[in-house]
């Protein structure tokens, strides 16, 4: 059995190469080397005994669309921040916190839409309550909640959902 | 890396607006820490420096090595992963343990309940 040896190997090799990208060379020193962090990664990783994760190849399509809705949000929102910044006094004072009913419960789920919620600016994940599904938020420009919920479902949950449930 | 002379005009021009607008774009993040008024509304403000203005610096950086067949472009998307995956650990630590502190002292800062679910 590989994973008596290698508990994570898609893991293992995906260290591997990170190392070997970083340092750029297919040396052998370099190789035995990395050979040895992703040895010593996957089997920290163990520790932490992550919930399998699934890959599927279907996925892909969605996953891709969400890429590049997000990409394109977070462009348009670091020029409304910069607005709010450079802006007026009055401007800077709509922030607020707000709180969202999520029907997303997947870990790996909730942890994307973490990174794209704290990566675009604008908007930061506060605190997801997971017994009664609520995400707490603090939204910088905070005129409209309803517009601001139905964007982060929309635009976001729908296809996370796709993806990883 | 004394190569910069090497670099045609279009390209150099090119790579040194993205530059510029990078540092720009991070600057007006670090300006936002002044003058936003309060700590969560100043969280947010980092953030640009963390995704446009870094954006901008990692693609002309890829643009300026990509012309000059320096070497491979994998370090740039690597920075880029980076900092996509560990600024949001940092972001909501800091957000998540000032709440746990103004909740905890009673300020005002914090709601002390979260607010209702928005219906849609």
């Amino acid at each position: 059995m590989i994973r008596r040896v290698l508990p994570h190997p898609f893991l293992f090799v995906a260290l591997l190469v990170m190392w070997l990208m970083l340092n750029q060379s297919l040396a052998p020193g370099t190789f035995v080397f990395g050979a040895l962090v992703a040895f010593g990664g996957s089997w920290a990783m163990v520790a932490l005994d992550p919930p399998r994760a699934r890959l599927r190849l279907s996925r892909l399509p969605p996953a891709l669309r969400l890429a590049g809705r997000v990409l394109v949000d977070v462009f348009r929102s670091n020029l409304a921040v910069a607005r709010i910044i450079l802006g007026g006094a009055e401007r800077r004072t709509h922030s607020g916190f707000m709180t969202l009913r999520l029907d997303l419960t997947d870990r790996y789920g909730l942890a994307v839409l973490a990174i794209i919620m704290t990566c675009t600016p604008g908007t930061q994940w506060v605190h997801y309550d997971p017994a009664r599904g609520t995400l707490l938020l603090h939204v910088l420009d905070l005129v409209d909640e309803r517009q601001w919920a139905n964007l982060i479902k929309q635009r976001y949950e729908t296809l996370l959902r796709e993806i990883f449930e | 890396m004394n190569a910069a002379p090497d670099l045609p005009l279009w390209a150099a021009i090119l790579v040194s607006l993205l530059v510029v607008a990078g540092a720009a774009i991070t600057l007006v993040g670090s300006v936002g820490l002044v003058r936003l008024p309060d700590f969560y509304s100043r969280l947010h403000a980092p953030s640009l420096g963390a995704t446009l203005g870094t954006g901008c610096i990692l693609i002309g950086s890829m643009l300026c090595f990509g012309v000059l067949r320096d070497r491979l472009l994998i370090h740039e998307a690597l920075i880029a992963l980076f900092l996509t995956i560990t600024t949001p650990v940092t972001m909501m630590l800091l957000a998540r343990a000032s709440l746990y502190r103004d909740r905890v002292e009673g300020n005002r800062a914090a709601p002390e309940h979260d607010p209702e679910p928005t219906e849609l």
